[in-house]
């Protein structure tokens, strides 16, 4: 038997862990998803097709107003995956494009997102445009970066390039900035739930909560 | 006799601290594939880390290749105990390995990111007391052929 015992405890060890990975990963991976192109949230239509991360029923829908650029913005998005995570199935993230003109690479890290969007990875772009905002914010090339990063995620680094620059990329966020402006978004983070918008005072991870809270409260319209 | 002694309990603590590397690592590699924004103690540091450039060869997360590197360790910790030669021979090369990619790695977050990421100190504190378990391991004479 002790011959066979480090073969075991190996075995055992190698097992256990690929299961808690396995695990820890189905715990922490949210559905993200772009939608079908015709699925519209509201009677205002906004960059289609929307990007949506949990489930496109839940009862409860954050649209939130970004820019990619903003600190705020980036400090929000891990507050927000861990509503999602603890609101899971009732709550869904919309996010919509709204750089500002004050930064200046914020418009162009949207078509980032937007060109990698177009191969299917919009949230994993998203979600690296943030974690890295402060490194490719004072890049000296900042297409260097999200090339850079469209590798880091496995895309068709050619097409990511030709995407960027393309008129489908531009009209989608321009979409998205003009269904912001229609609702009188003037700054970012700005969050909406359930159509409702919340005061900027309310954009914190305890004031999302407690308008979440209420919106599942509420009854039915 | 004590020489044998002295060398199963530092392999076991060497199988000990790889199993803590292995879970840091694995944590590592699943934040990294599910994309989440980590935050170290109210900074940014981990994710500032951990999506750069460095964090990943040929678009595999290297905290994926860290998990393989402590499994492994680990493995041939636990066979090192059972007298398995070749094990520690194994082990001993591993270890160094590990030792100068934390090196290089620490010497990116200091120089290159200007930023730390937590999670990653400690697995560079976890290969440094492996490295020294390595130093501190008598010579064996007796070990059992693989």
């Amino acid at each position: 038997m002790r011959r066979y015992l480090p073969f075991i405890i190996v075995t055992a060890v190698g097992l256990l862990t690929i299961g808690s990975g396995a695990m820890l990963y189905r715990a922490k991976r949210l559905s993200m998803r772009t939608a079908p192109k015709n699925y519209i949230v509201s009677g205002l239509p906004g960059g289609e097709p929307m990007h949506v991360r949990g489930r496109l029923d839940a009862p409860v829908t954050l649209e939130e107003f970004g820019d990619l650029q903003c600190p705020p913005c980036g400090t929000l998005a891990g507050a927000i995956d861990q509503l999602l995570r603890d609101y899971q199935p009732r709550l869904r993230l919309i996010f919509r494009h709204f750089p500002l003109v004050t930064h200046q690479r914020a418009r162009e890290a949207a078509f980032a997102s937007e060109a990698a969007g177009l191969q299917g990875r919009f949230w994993e772009m998203h979600d690296l445009l943030y974690r890295g905002q402060s490194i490719w914010s004072n890049a000296a090339d900042v297409r260097l970066s999200f090339n850079t990063y469209a590798g880091i995620l496995g895309l068709d680094i050619d097409r990511f390039k030709k995407d960027m620059g393309s008129e489908q990329v531009r009209q989608r966020v321009a979409a998205d900035r003009q269904r912001g402006a229609s609702l009188g978004v003037t700054r970012t983070p700005t969050v909406f739930i359930n159509n409702h918008a919340l005061p900027a005072a309310s954009v914190t991870p305890a004031g999302l909560r407690a308008a979440i809270d209420a919106a599942m409260k509420a009854p039915l319209p | 006799m004590a020489r044998a002694r002295t060398q199963i309990l530092l392999y076991t603590v060497a199988a000990l601290l790889s199993l803590a590397g292995l879970a840091d690592a694995t944590y590592l590699t699943v934040q990294a594939l599910t994309g989440e924004t980590i935050v170290c103690g109210g900074s940014a540091s981990c994710s500032d880390v951990l999506a750069s450039v460095y964090a990943r060869i040929a678009g595999i997360p290297l905290a994926a290749f860290g998990s393989l590197a402590y499994f492994s360790a680990f493995g041939f910790a636990t066979f090192a105990v059972f007298g398995y030669a070749r094990a520690r021979i194994f082990f001993a090369l591993i270890v160094w390995a590990m030792f100068g990619m934390t090196l290089w790695l620490l010497f990116v977050q200091a120089f290159l990111l200007h930023a730390f990421c937590r999670y990653c100190l400690l697995s560079a504190a976890i290969i440094f007391l492996l490295a020294g378990v390595l130093v501190a391991l008598p010579p064996s004479r007796h070990a059992r052929a693989p």
